[in-house]
């Protein structure tokens, strides 16, 4: 759908994005992540063609943003940091204007507008001036003006900014509905926003892409463990044995206020879940459980953890991935039927970064001195 | 185009700026019509209109101020650029948008010969003659704001720049005059201009070699001409400065005279200027 190969935006001296690569497959939300002047906004506007890019080129559906503009830009609808109204004109004559400006048939143009304008709520809205609105109706408008036209890819710059609590999750309730049908990218500083729209996030930081995977996937790579904690009903003799029997790579205790509660907390390996085993052993010891959560790292550590100090960061997720990657071909190799197309794309992966891990764990080590 | 043409139009005549610039113009050019025409009973319009276009010195730079550096400034212009639409196809339908606010007044300028008609013998070939070279004269003056306003996200500044770009070209013959006739002046004022482009150059290309090279070329040329050849350069400097003379190309349409060389002087200063805008915006992408 969209492929962006080697971005390198300059602004004189300054690198706002640097050697940044990734693809964004159809119909799927794609979060972008990152702190202030991370080039977020950057990186969207050279992919909607505003800005043109120092380095590399974007592909959108194959066609590339600069040498054939008018085919790619078709593609996209965008809403961009500040929604680009024109104060002067009514919602209704905007978004008429915009319809043509996108070149919708003109027996679709009314029906279509209707249309949006009634999924961005802001039919009530429509004969007023623009300069009228509050900031939360021109953010509609500005949305509404994207959507139309039913592009194939959405891209949002900071779609809820300004909006209240409550537009905040009809907005957030919007672009779930619009990720059925079209591709949306959106980008944000709010970590609650991206893991709840999002099924793709990308982080950002200083230009360059530090990590990009389900946030899932992201917040279990960065952990590398799994973690559980409970609190039980007995006394530290009756849980020792019982809780050294289980497979566990730490155990930690620590004592209550209530003399009769110990807090326990477990480390296992990260593809471990020791939950049913713990209920089991902990029943057999007669010791009840009285809470047990797991917990795993939040987008938001890991965000904090990435952006903070990228680079380390960075390689940590790196290693971390690599792990699983050679796992799954440890697994794959168990299974000799396993997709052999599948088998050959991690290879070649893991054969390209051979050369990068040996250099990284030098570095690692450099830092580490 | 048509989209941006119908919304720049209406933009237009929905606020005051379209059609105070209709009613100045006219407004002038009616003091003019009254006091050549009507008063002295001389039966072409061409003085007047030629007396009173000194307004669109003023009046363009107003009307075309905000046609893209107000884009620039609301940032509407990333709709714009974002849109499937061509870079020129925004210029040119700003452009023509513009063209039609200026052709109203000068088609009510049209009437004005008919109503002398009434009261005499008039040429009319030689009042419409005038009145063409009057719409070329003003359609050159847009594309130059176009051009300004295309360069600045500051209203005013593309006001204030627009009318010292149209305002020195209008006393160009005076400015022309301060220089001698003669080879010298042409070969000091020429030896400047190509030291500057020189600069320029080097600002460009950051190459100090071959700016270095072109400036030896070019200043060398230069003084050879000068020392083997030197009336060649006698009153050059006019011939190079007469090029930015806009409003003195329209004497020709205003004796009756339907100067073809004038119509492709105006078309090619209406189509360097939109092509400058164009580029303009284009290169403000790869800042």
């Amino acid at each position: 759908m969209i492929e962006v190969k080697n971005l390198v935006k300059r602004y004189g001296d300054h690198v706002a994005v640097n050697n940044l690569s990734f693809t964004v497959e159809e119909g799927q939300i794609y979060g972008f992540l990152g702190p202030n002047g991370a080039g977020k906004s950057t990186t969207m506007n050279i992919i909607t063609g505003y800005l043109a890019s120092t380095e590399g080129e974007v592909l959108i559906n194959g066609h590339n943003i600069l040498e054939e503009p008018e085919e790619a830009k078709k593609c996209i609808g965008y809403l961009p940091e500040l929604p680009p109204v024109y104060t002067d004109m009514t919602v209704l004559e905007y978004l008429k204007f915009v319809a043509e400006l996108k070149k919708i048939p003109k027996d679709q143009r009314k029906k279509q507008i209707l249309e949006v304008m009634n999924l961005v709520k802001i039919t009530d809205m429509q004969n007023r001036l623009i300069k009228n609105l509050s900031k939360g109706y021109r953010q509609r408008v500005g949305l509404a003006q994207a959507v139309l036209g039913y592009p194939p890819i959405i891209i949002l710059d900071e779609p809820t900014v300004g909006l209240d609590p409550k537009q905040i999750i009809e907005i957030r309730d919007l672009i779930k509905s619009l990720g059925k049908k079209h591709t949306v990218i959106l980008s944000s500083h709010i970590l609650s926003e991206v893991s709840a729209v999002c099924d793709y996030v990308m982080i950002i930081a200083k230009g360059q892409l530090v990590a990009s995977d389900t946030p899932e996937n992201l917040s279990k790579l960065m952990l590398g463990s799994n973690t559980v904690t409970c609190t039980v009903h007995g006394t530290r003799k009756q849980l020792v044995p019982a809780l050294n029997a289980l497979d566990a790579k730490e155990i930690q205790y620590e004592n209550t206020p209530n003399e009769e509660q110990i807090k326990v907390k477990i480390t296992t390996e990260k593809d471990k879940d020791i939950r049913e085993e713990l209920f089991y052993a902990l029943a057999k010891a007669n010791c009840p459980i009285l809470e047990l959560t797991s917990s795993s790292m939040s987008l938001e550590d890991v965000f904090l953890e990435l952006t903070d100090d990228s680079g380390k960061a960075a390689r940590k997720l790196k290693k971390a991935e690599k792990e699983q990657l050679k796992q799954k071909e440890r697994e794959k190799e168990c299974e000799p039927e396993a997709d052999k197309t599948a088998v050959g794309e991690v290879s070649e992966e893991k054969s390209t970064d051979a050369a990068e891990s040996a250099a990284e764990t030098k570095q690692e080590e450099g830092d580490a001195q | 185009m048509t989209a941006i043409y119908k919304k720049e139009l209406k933009s237009y005549l929905t606020s005051m700026v379209g059609y105070l610039f209709m009613a100045f113009t006219l407004a002038l050019f009616g003091l003019y019509f009254t006091a050549i025409n009507l008063q002295q009973g001389y039966p072409e319009i061409g003085y007047a209109l030629q007396n009173s276009a000194f307004i669109l010195l003023i009046a363009v730079p107003v009307l075309t101020m905000r046609v893209l550096s107000e884009e620039q400034k609301n940032k509407t212009d990333q709709l714009l650029l974002t849109a499937p639409v061509k870079i020129s196809d925004i210029i040119l339908g700003k452009y023509l948008a513009l063209l039609t606010i200026y052709v109203i007044p000068v088609l009510i300028m049209c009437l004005y010969p008919l109503l002398l008609g009434t009261h005499g013998t008039v040429s009319y070939a030689v009042s419409y003659t005038s009145i063409l070279g009057y719409f070329l004269l003003g359609a050159a003056y847009i594309s130059v704001g176009v051009f300004v306003s295309s360069i600045t996200e500051s209203q005013v500044i593309a006001a204030v720049v627009g009318f010292v770009i149209l305002f020195l070209c209008y006393v160009e013959s005076g400015i022309a005059n301060f220089f001698p006739e003669g080879a010298g002046s042409s070969f000091f004022a020429f030896f400047i201009i190509i030291a500057l482009v020189c600069l320029w150059i080097g600002s460009m290309i950051k190459n100090p070699i071959i700016t270095g090279v072109i400036a030896v070329i070019g200043e060398g040329a230069l003084t050879a001409v000068y020392f083997t050849k030197s009336t060649f350069l006698e009153g050059k400097i006019q011939d190079l400065l007469g090029i930015f003379n806009m409003a003195g190309h329209m004497d020709n349409f205003v004796n009756g005279i339907l100067d073809i060389g004038g119509v492709v002087y105006y078309l090619s200063v209406i189509a360097i200027c939109t092509f400058l805008a164009m580029q303009s915006l284009q290169k403000k992408r790869w800042n």
